[in-house]
């Protein structure tokens, strides 16, 4: 009878790493990082150490100190005295607004370019596919320039509306004067206004919300869960009955009649914008610069879109839309019950880096004099302190974290609206 | 090969700022070419003529300074900086020298470790209006909407004088002076502000100079100079006295006309001394005895710089003022040459 031994056991030795293929793509992957590492704190040291010997080591000091400067478009209160921190976080805000208002708009005539390049019609889709290639081909910061420049020259200064025999007049029943400074528009004013709730005291970051803005957000907020209610409630009546009942006017009235109620309640009326001194006072100011951004990033990306639209509208196959059609569907209801939400799949995507791209391209704001973040922190901060190396690192950091952020909101409506599968 | 290739780039982005620690005349030398930072175009200061050749006040400076070191008035690269990126292109080592409007500051000097190597014009910052809007102060400018150059120190200066004043205003951030040119004609702005020479340039290139005035007040004083990287004070030596001989000539009274004259057959020893036929200024600097005298051949002496680019009988009309001769009760004083 034989007994079973074990198997030798094998001892390591160094040079199996390299020869046994059990260990080597680890080692391969152990040296390419430690290589990678040397390099970069090689980078890092010989930057820190020519800092030094230039005498301007890092520091970020600076962020105290008083700007000195104003900056025109501030959605918060700003003084020239007010510190770079402040100045940065104001050009942070402004940064936001156009990302935002771009966003949207983009958004909108994206997917109507989109899908009117699909039309029959073929003056339609042949303009579309002009106006797509227009804008596709041609540099963003180009677009920008021009905008800005039609603005400036074919639009009346505010002199123009002054005095006797005044060559332009405001549009609208004199409430939106349209200048080659800017347009102006009535703004909201709150007769008993409830006023402001600041946070975070008197730092730099420092933030003033308005309660009138938060009741009415509020009152929309529940108008619409109301809304949402009376909904379900049309639905679980016509699943059991087969009828439903008509509950639009309800629906309306839940978010309106509160609305209007906080208006009255808080004396709700409009600022008309007048020819005062120098410039138009009063009403909300819309600077070209801001104008011109806005539009030039919006039309720019929207191009893109539009192809997106259209690629993802084109890979849903045309059996579905014969398939809903000969259910009875109307094209309008085949379009939003069963080619979007295949089509969603397929846009959503390509759309989120879009949007990163235009967020991206709004650092072009300076070409036209719209103070954003690369304005602020990444003009005239860094120009004035000469803190060249701190103020691009920061700038780095806060488009990798606004990137990121846009990243992950809409990877989570991705998830919700890509197909469920069992 | 490959691996020059990596190092090379990876100097680049690890901040080769040691380049400012080394000898920057070598480096002009063996370039051949002196690299200026200019203004991108301001008529009478830097800006490039209907031949493409840069020509202006600043530009002479630039040109005299090629001439002292590499002996030849038009091996200078041209760099057309920015407001904001002056300073960048200088502490980076893109350009040897800035001879740009800019304003001689603390900060500037100490803190972004630039060395101001003296100054070529007194100015002050002013205001341009249109003369249809009836302003006659700057006090009057309540409201008004004011073209600024983004990154200057006219731009901290609007925000003080205002805020001192009690009165509001509001800024248009630009970039470049014919941005703001474009602007304040299109009526997109009221006010256009910046040094008053600069004003004085813009408004000698309308169409109707007489339709717009500068208004009386001068809110600052804005001394502008050449100014090259601080810790290399060899280079800064050179830029310094290249500026001073050029000053200097014209209280002496040596003209690029009677230079070859002067330096055979003048009994002034410091003349002498200048121009290199007695002592030795020049080896003293690293340079050889003809350096003033190549400088002062370039485009003039100071004196005929100003008249040539922006004095009285030129589109810009600029009078001597505190730029005159302190034997002429101005300002401009070289140190002794000796």
């Amino acid at each position: 009878m034989s007994t079973l031994t074990d198997p030798p056991k094998e001892s390591f030795r160094l040079s199996m790493l390299i020869y046994d293929t059990r260990y080597r793509s680890a080692t391969i992957q152990v040296v390419a990082l430690m290589g990678f590492m040397l390099l970069a704190a090689w980078l890092i040291n010989n930057t820190l150490t020519n800092l030094a010997t230039l005498g301007k080591p890092i520091d970020f000091g600076f962020f105290r100190e008083p700007a000195g400067y104003d900056i025109n478009q501030r959605l918060l209160d700003y003084n020239s005295r007010d510190s770079h921190l402040r100045a940065s976080f104001l050009g942070l805000l402004n940064t936001l607004v156009v990302a935002v208002l771009g966003c949207i708009t983009a958004t909108i005539l994206g997917v109507l370019i989109g899908v009117l390049r699909l039309s029959s019609n073929w003056l339609v889709a042949r303009i579309m596919t002009v106006y797509v290639e227009m804008f596709r081909n041609v540099p963003v910061l180009l677009w920008i320039v021009l905008v800005m420049a039609v603005l400036i020259e074919s639009l009346p200064a505010p002199n123009a509306f002054r005095g006797e025999n005044a060559t332009a007049s405001m549009s609208f029943m004199d409430s939106v004067a349209v200048t080659n400074r800017g347009v102006y528009i009535p703004e909201p004013l709150f007769d008993r206004s409830l006023g402001n709730i600041s946070l975070l005291g008197e730092s730099s970051l420092r933030f003033d919300v308005s309660v009138d803005f938060l009741v009415i957000v509020a009152v929309l907020i529940i108008g619409f869960w109301a809304a949402a209610r009376i909904k379900a409630r049309a639905d679980r009546i016509q699943e059991a009955t087969g009828q439903r009942p008509t509950t639009w006017y309800l629906r309306l009235g839940v978010v309106v009649l509160p609305l209007i109620a906080v208006l009255v309640a808080l004396g709700f009326h409009l600022g008309y914008p007048e020819l005062r001194g120098f410039n138009f006072q009063g009403g909300i100011y819309m600077r070209n610069s801001l104008i011109a951004l806005w539009l030039a990033l919006s039309l720019y990306t929207a191009a893109f879109i539009a192809e997106i639209v259209r690629g993802g509208i084109l890979a849903i196959a045309k059996g579905q839309s014969e398939a809903a059609g000969a259910l009875g569907l109307r094209p309008n209801r085949i379009m939003s019950l069963v080619i979007l939400p295949q089509a969603l799949r397929v846009i959503i995507p390509p759309l989120i880096s879009n949007y990163l791209n235009l967020t991206k391209n709004s650092s072009l704001a300076i070409a036209v004099g719209y103070l954003d973040i690369t304005g602020t922190l990444g003009g005239i901060t860094m120009n004035q302190t000469g803190r060249e190396l701190e103020c691009v690192l920061l700038l780095m950091l806060v488009y990798l974290v606004i990137s990121l952020s846009i990243s992950a909101v809409m990877n989570w409506y991705n998830n919700r609206v890509k197909l469920v599968e069992r | 090969m490959k691996k020059t290739v990596i190092l090379g780039a990876l100097t680049v982005t690890g901040l080769s700022a040691a380049a400012a620690s080394a000898a920057t005349l070598d480096d002009v030398k063996a370039r051949g070419k002196l690299n200026c930072g200019v203004t991108t175009g301001l008529v009478g200061f830097a800006a490039p003529d209907a031949n493409n050749e840069w020509t202006g006040f600043d530009v002479g400076v630039c040109r005299a300074v090629a001439a002292a070191v590499l002996g030849d008035p038009t091996a200078v690269e041209f760099v057309p900086t920015t407001g904001k990126t002056r300073f960048t292109a200088l502490a980076s080592g893109e350009i040897d020298m800035l001879a740009r409007n800019t304003t001689w500051t603390f900060s500037r000097d100490v803190d972004l470790k630039f060395e101001f190597v003296g100054i070529n014009y007194y100015d002050g910052q002013g205001f341009m209006v249109p003369k249809a809007l009836g302003v006659s102060s700057a006090k009057e400018l309540d409201g008004a909407t004011v073209c600024i150059q983004t990154g200057t120190t006219t731009e901290l200066n609007l925000a003080d004088f205002f805020r001192t004043n009690n009165i509001s205003y509001e800024p248009v951030p630009i970039e470049t002076n014919a941005e703001a040119q474009q602007q304040y004609l299109a009526g997109a702005c009221d006010v256009y502000t910046t040094d008053a020479s600069g004003l004085a340039a813009t408004r000698a290139a309308f169409e109707n100079p007489g339709d717009h005035v500068v208004l009386p007040e001068i809110i600052s004083k804005e001394p502008l100079g050449p100014l090259v990287r601080h810790g290399d004070n060899d280079w800064g030596d050179i830029v310094r006295w290249t500026l001073n001989a050029l000053i200097a000539a014209e209280e002496m009274g040596i003209t690029s006309a009677n230079l070859e004259e002067m330096k055979s057959n003048t009994n002034n020893p410091e003349i002498a001394r200048i121009l290199g036929t007695e002592g030795n200024l020049g080896e003293m600097l690293g340079l050889d005895a003809d350096w003033a005298a190549r400088a002062i051949a370039a485009g003039g002496n100071y004196g005929e710089l100003f008249e040539k680019n922006i004095g009285e009988n030129t589109p810009i009309g600029l009078s001597r003022g505190l730029n005159a001769q302190w034997t002429d009760g101005g300002l401009l004083y070289a140190p002794p040459f000796r």
